[in-house]
């Protein structure tokens, strides 16, 4: 999710230099039409031409004008409906029991896994969350106070992965050969409890450090927003009363103790 | 007698030092003069690249016919105009003819251009004399075959479109009336833009400033209509706009912030007032009636609900906007313009208004095209176009699609 | 392989607040400035469009708008006898990336300190003896008085456009204002925002209890304001994505809102982002700065060299700058000797959590600084003499927002998953509410900053280290302000009521506040600061160093605010008092 570079245009007409060959490639320029360029930047421009190209953020001079371009912006991709695109199948029946347990289906809102949070880890795990980009992951890695945060080698995806596994092998142990999936719901809720005190020890892996990434990725799943997968038909939204992303309450700020009437909306609209 | 001589020399010298001084101001008040015209004339918009030097050859200006550019007109020799004269110069502005007798393309503005007086022509002509040289080789025809081919000094096209003459005041009027004709439809080419084209792309008779199509932007009617003219805005409000590029009703965007960064921010109050004077007597399109849809109307409630979860925040959910930051919706001219171009673009992709030293601020419209559907923008301008007060044809979805291809990246 | 660029008379490290107040005023003055912005270029309608800039997995959760700590980050440990462990995550508090720094993220909470603020030492030993302070507290006085700045904080809030109500003009206490700040010019540039259910109700108990309940300042605006630079700024529409996030209709004061449409346009300003200043470079007396290092984000390293150097990086990285660049003596704390690294602190917050049955609080009708709230417990506003403590802070209904990811408000009792858990969410969302204090930290002989010996960032350079607890003093004074605002707050009627008073040991994995102070702080003498009373550097006087890295300790209030007018403050003794006789302002 890295904003990516704009590409400039002076007030969105597409203007071309005669003879433009590609010479401002890698660094992008704000420009009027009147400075005209000095010996400095243009010193700064060619050398770094040379050795911009191939990263993705580039390095911009802005001088004169604020940069903008047409389509600006870097919104989010919308999650689409497919097969899992980090889970396994038995990861994914696995993430989807736990995450039904955690939040269980009730008359009147579907559990997380109708509300997509499996999916929606799925999708996470997949990206940049995932792999951990933007995180510092350089050793030496040694346990430390709680205070001083996860130090981890693994990245969220790689946890997941190792951590499901000891868990299909601790009930296949326990249950008479059955993952985590398909005991019974009691039992699984006293799996989870064990897990959230620490009292079931997985092989390789800390249990109670995987309950705490599953349960934050699940109510993220719940209570994001729908674009990234869960919160399916905003279900979480609806049943707390958030109408989600609304950008303008100044009818209502001074309407004290009275229920918001809209519906909630995402970043990509309505429900359908 | 030495002495004398010196004397009377020394006399002489200060005679003609002083005669120099009195020419040097003569000329140095005419460049300067040619300094402004030049930017009532807006040249350095198509004569100067992005972060280019001045003058020195421009940026490409896209036409249905292919891409022109605007030559180097700095006095260098090899590739700008040092090898012309004064005469080139009111030929080419004049007439529409280039040094080597070659017909302009109509890119160049000859067809208003050919208002301009004498004498001010001059004064450009000195002004530019006066700018650095810069060696920069332009080919400014890249049009298509066949509208590429050498244009004959005669043409069909100036035949249909152009009648060469200075501008001629009409005595009826005030000299302010005057001053603001010859600059609207002289230098200041606001008719370039905004009044409709024919078919060859040459203005159409009868129909000055009534609002045009133009790079897929639609720049919109200028003359004293109710709704979708300028009868609201007072002269007061036509000189901020001009002159800061923001007033209580709209903030310029696109080619039109361009044009006030260029050249209208720059005008003098007077030139300024007498623009604003001119257009408020421009008669409105006749037979001009719009009745608004219905509110009840699918395509209005549909619209009003995506009006509400997306636009309010910004334009208020009363369509009156911010001045200096949002634009007005309710009862704004651009905004129930025959033509909904502007509306589907700036919905589509986005704008960045204009910045001035008076109003740096520059607000600009995100982009909606990556979570609005053809459809929905359809249907929300359908909405805006006809709610508040305002009455306009409904927006087709076809229109957004048809953009769509066209601005999208 | 270095390359050395032609020189600039000033060079800029980091373009948020600070930077951009300096670039204004000194290019005003003529002088050619180059800012060098670690992060990317940030504007709302192509960086945070209300198109998608309210997204809380994004911003809030995942930390889009911030620095990744991959690119730059600290060790931290509680006390001298841990090992520092690199923040691989961020938590507690959250470093800004790009242009326009915490000014993109910030509340937007615009408080002014209290004039026994700046005198602290020297009014606390006065009024309560020498012997009151703990013994390894090093609190000081900062060298400027409230009076100094005033004319500074009005400036950086007519910039912004604050919307509040003036407690005292002039020394005249006005009604509905702090009646404890200190005395303003003139009111506020916009009146208060409008205040939602929660906050009312706030504020109607505190009245009951005797208490001058008043709206918070802020700089999310209550109606459109043009400032002087005629950059105009919107009105907010209390859409609650505000701290943390980028505001999407240019509402809340910023670089962005209020300073660099103008700035930009001035031909002698020039930003270069993506760019990060590796080093100050200093000549050979080790007295004189010559320009600044800075890689691009290909790794080709760049020499600036510049007359005047200006380090405008968020607090954490200018002492890092200063360490790594051997600008002035470490701080050692076993001898108490060298100013770098010395005096950091923090904030110490706290809140009370009510459950109600019978009330609808909407808590995403929020800004990130409307709210209510009461300074009779801030600084030295109260007697301290029987608590045993010093310092203080606000207190009161604050609705900054209602993402549900972050707020899933629940009773103490209530598990933390499953049916129990979902019911309790359901009903909890709007009828429950926080309240919060905000407190002053104060610095201590063991609590500093310097470089760490292990863990090193992208270049090789060693990560800064933070050694950081809570100390006693500030522990008993969140309990005493967390019970002062739990007999508010249960005046609010709720049938159920949570103390959180904050406890030890301070954990850098829970998000507190970015307002980490200090480092590099200000003072009478080069003995004990680092930094004149002008925020120039003693040692090398022709480096100034902004922000809150010159605080000597925080007090009970949002740092922006007085960043801001210390950053006017440095602007004018540079341009009326350096320019014309380069050197140091204050002659020991």
């Amino acid at each position: 999710m890295v904003a990516s570079e704009i590409r400039l245009s002076a007030n969105g007409i597409r203007k071309t230099p005669p003879g433009a060959d590609g010479a401002a490639e890698g660094i992008v320029r704000s420009s009027r039409s009147n400075p005209g360029v000095c010996r400095r930047e243009l010193l700064i421009t060619t050398a770094m031409t040379l050795l911009f190209s191939a990263t993705s953020a580039r390095a911009l001079v802005v001088k004169g004008s604020l940069p903008w371009g047409p389509s600006a912006g870097t919104p989010p991709t919308a999650v689409r409906p497919g097969p899992w695109a980090y889970f396994t199948p038995e990861e994914g029946a696995a993430v989807e029991a736990l995450v039904d347990r955690l939040i269980p289906p009730d008359p009147e809102t579907p559990g997380g896994k109708d509300a997509g949070c499996a999916v929606f880890i799925d999708r996470q795990l997949a990206g940049s969350y995932g792999s951990a980009e933007g995180l510092y992951m350089h050793g030496p890695f040694a346990d430390g106070t709680p205070e001083q945060g996860d130090q981890s080698p693994l990245t969220p995806a790689a946890r997941y992965r190792q951590a499901l596994a000891a868990l299909d092998k601790y009930c296949r142990a326990t249950y008479g050969g059955k993952p985590f999936a398909q005991i019974p719901d009691d039992e699984k809720d006293k799996v989870l409890s064990a897990l959230e005190k620490d009292q079931v020890q997985l092989e390789g892996t800390s249990g109670r450090a995987f309950f705490e990434y599953l349960l934050q990725n699940t109510r993220e799943g719940f209570f994001a927003d729908p674009v990234y997968g869960g919160n399916r038909d905003m279900v979480g939204w609806k049943m707390i009363g958030f109408p989600g992303a609304r950008y303008d309450y100044r009818d209502w700020v001074e309407r004290h103790n009275e229920r918001y009437p809209l519906p909630p909306i995402g970043v990509a609209g309505r429900p359908e | 007698m030495r002495n004398l001589m010196t004397l009377a020399l020394a006399a002489c010298v200060i005679g003609l030092a002083a005669a120099r001084a009195a020419e040097d101001n003569q000329a140095f008040a005419k460049i300067e003069r040619g300094r402004y015209l030049a930017v009532l004339g807006d040249c350095t918009s198509c004569h100067t690249a992005p972060g280019g030097k001045p003058f020195a050859g421009g940026a490409a200006l896209e036409t249905p016919f292919g891409a022109l550019f605007g030559p180097n007109i700095t006095p260098d020799v090899a590739t700008g105009i040092g090898a012309w004269t004064e005469s080139d110069l009111w030929r080419a502005m004049h007439e529409g003819i280039g040094r080597d007798g070659i017909r302009l393309y109509p890119a160049m503005p000859y067809p208003a251009y050919t208002k301009v007086t004498r004498e001010d022509v001059s004064a450009i002509w000195a002004y530019l004399r006066t700018l650095e040289p810069v060696r920069n080789e332009v080919q400014p025809n890249q049009l298509r075959f066949p509208f590429n081919v050498r244009r004959p000094t005669t043409s069909t096209w100036d035949l249909i479109n152009f009648k060469p003459g200075v501008f001629q005041p009409d005595p009826a009027k005030s000299d302010l009336w005057n001053r603001g004709a010859y600059l609207v439809e002289g230098l200041g080419h606001c008719g370039t833009c905004h009044t409709p084209k024919n078919i060859t792309g040459g203005d159409r008779g009868g129909e000055a400033l009534r609002g045009a199509l133009l790079q897929d932007w639609y720049a919109p009617d200028l003359t004293a209509d109710p709704r979708m003219g300028i009868e609201s805005w007072s002269t007061e409000d036509i000189v901020r706009y001009l002159k800061t590029g923001a007033n209580s009703f709209d903030i310029a965007s696109g080619p039109m912030a361009e044009a006030v960064e260029n050249s209208t921010s720059h005008m003098t109050d007077a030139d300024l007032l007498a623009i604003a004077t001119y257009l408020k007597d421009r008669a409105p399109r006749s037979a001009n009636t719009a009745i608004a849809l219905a509110h009840d109307a699918t395509r209005m409630v549909a619209g009003k609900a995506i009006y509400e979860d997306h636009c309010a925040a910004c334009h208020i959910s009363s369509g009156a906007g911010v001045p200096n930051l949002f634009p007005r919706l309710a009862q704004a001219p651009l905004v129930q313009s025959t033509d909904p171009t502007s509306l589907i673009r700036v919905v589509l992709i986005g704008s960045r208004a204009v910045a001035t030293s008076a109003a740096p601020t520059a607000p600009a419209m995100p982009s909606f095209g990556w979570n609005l559907s053809d459809t929905e923008i359809a249907d929300v301008l359908t909405y805006v176009r006809n709610t508040w007060g305002n009455a306009a044809s409904a927006v087709q979805p076809a229109d957004v699609t048809t953009l769509r291809g066209r601005v999208s990246r | 392989m270095m390359r050395k660029l032609p020189a600039t008379d000033v060079v800029i490290v980091g373009l948020g607040w600070t930077g951009s107040i300096l670039a204004h005023e000194l290019t005003g003055a003529g002088l050619n400035v180059v800012a060098i912005e670690r992060g990317p270029w940030r504007d709302t309608a192509t960086d945070f469009p209300p198109a998608y800039a309210q997204d809380e997995l994004r911003y809030r959760i995942r930390h889009d708008l911030f620095l990744r700590p991959e690119q730059l980050t600290m060790t931290f440990r509680n006390n001298a006898s841990q090992t520092a462990l690199p923040i691989r995550s961020w938590g507690s508090f959250m470093p800004p990336n790009g242009v326009g720094g915490g000014g993109v993220h910030w509340n937007a909470e615009t408080w002014r300190f209290l004039p026994s603020d700046f005198e602290l030492r020297t009014h606390l030993v006065g009024r309560y003896g020498e012997k009151f302070l703990p013994e390894d507290m090093t609190i000081q006085d900062w060298g400027i008085t409230y009076d100094d700045l005033e004319p500074h904080y009005d400036k950086f809030e007519y910039l912004c456009g604050t919307s509040g109500k003036a407690g005292n003009i002039k020394g005249r206490i006005q009604a509905g204002g702090n009646p404890f700040e200190g005395a303003r010019s003139r009111e506020y540039p916009t009146p208060p925002q409008k205040q939602p259910y929660g906050p009312t109700l706030f504020a109607q108990a505190a009245q009951e209890m005797g208490y001058k309940p008043f709206p918070q300042p802020s700089g999310n605006l209550s109606q459109a304001y043009t400032n002087p630079l005629g950059v105009t700024i919107g009105p907010c529409t209390y859409c609650g994505f505000c701290e943390w996030f980028g505001c999407g209709n240019y509402s809340k004061a910023s670089p962005q809102t209020t300073i660099l449409p103008a700035l930009i346009r001035r031909p002698n300003f020039e930003a270069r982002t993506q760019c990060e200043v590796s080093k100050i470079n200093l000549d050979r007396s080790g007295k004189r700065a010559t320009g600044v290092t800075y890689v691009d984000t290909s790794g080709n390293e760049w020499e600036q060299p510049a007359d005047l150097v200006l380090l405008c990086a968020f607090q954490l990285f200018n002492v890092h700058l200063l360490l790594h660049s051997g600008v002035g003596k470490p701080y050692d704390p076993r001898t108490g000797e060298g100013v770098i690294g010395r005096n950091y602190s923090y904030q110490v917050t706290s809140s009370v959590g009510a459950f109600f049955d019978d009330k609808i609080f909407n808590p995403f009708i929020a800004s990130g600084s409307i709210g209510m709230c009461i300074d009779e417990f801030n600084g030295d506003n109260f007697d301290h003499g029987p608590h045993g403590f010093v310092g203080g802070g606000y207190m009161g209904a604050v609705q900054t927002n209602g993402r549900p990811i972050q707020t899933g408000r629940t009773p103490r009792a209530t598990p933390r998953w499953g049916a129990e858990w979902k019911k309790a969410v359901a009903k909890s969302y709007l009828s429950s509410y926080e309240t919060v204090t905000h407190g002053s930290c104060y610095s201590y002989r063991d609590v500093y900053l310097d470089l760490d010996p292990t863990y090193t960032d992208r270049f090789g350079r060693k990560l800064m280290r933070l050694t950081f607890d809570f100390h006693d003093n500030e522990l008993k004074m969140s309990t005493y302000l967390t019970d002062r605002l739990a007999e508010v707050t249960q005046k609010m009627g709720p049938r159920q009521l949570e103390k959180h008073p904050r406890r030890g040991p301070y954990d850098v994995t829970v998000y507190q506040t970015t307002h980490t102070c200090g480092g590099a702080i200000m003072g009478v003498e080069p003995k004990t600061s680092a930094l004149n009373r002008y925020l120039q550097s003693w040692e090398v006087p022709n480096l100034f160093v902004m922000g809150a890295t010159a605080f000597p300790q925080n007090p009970g209030y949002n740092p922006t605010d007085t960043v801001g007018a210390l950053a006017y403050w440095a602007a004018d003794a540079i341009v009326n008092r350096y320019l014309k006789s380069p050197g140091s302002l204050v002659q020991i």
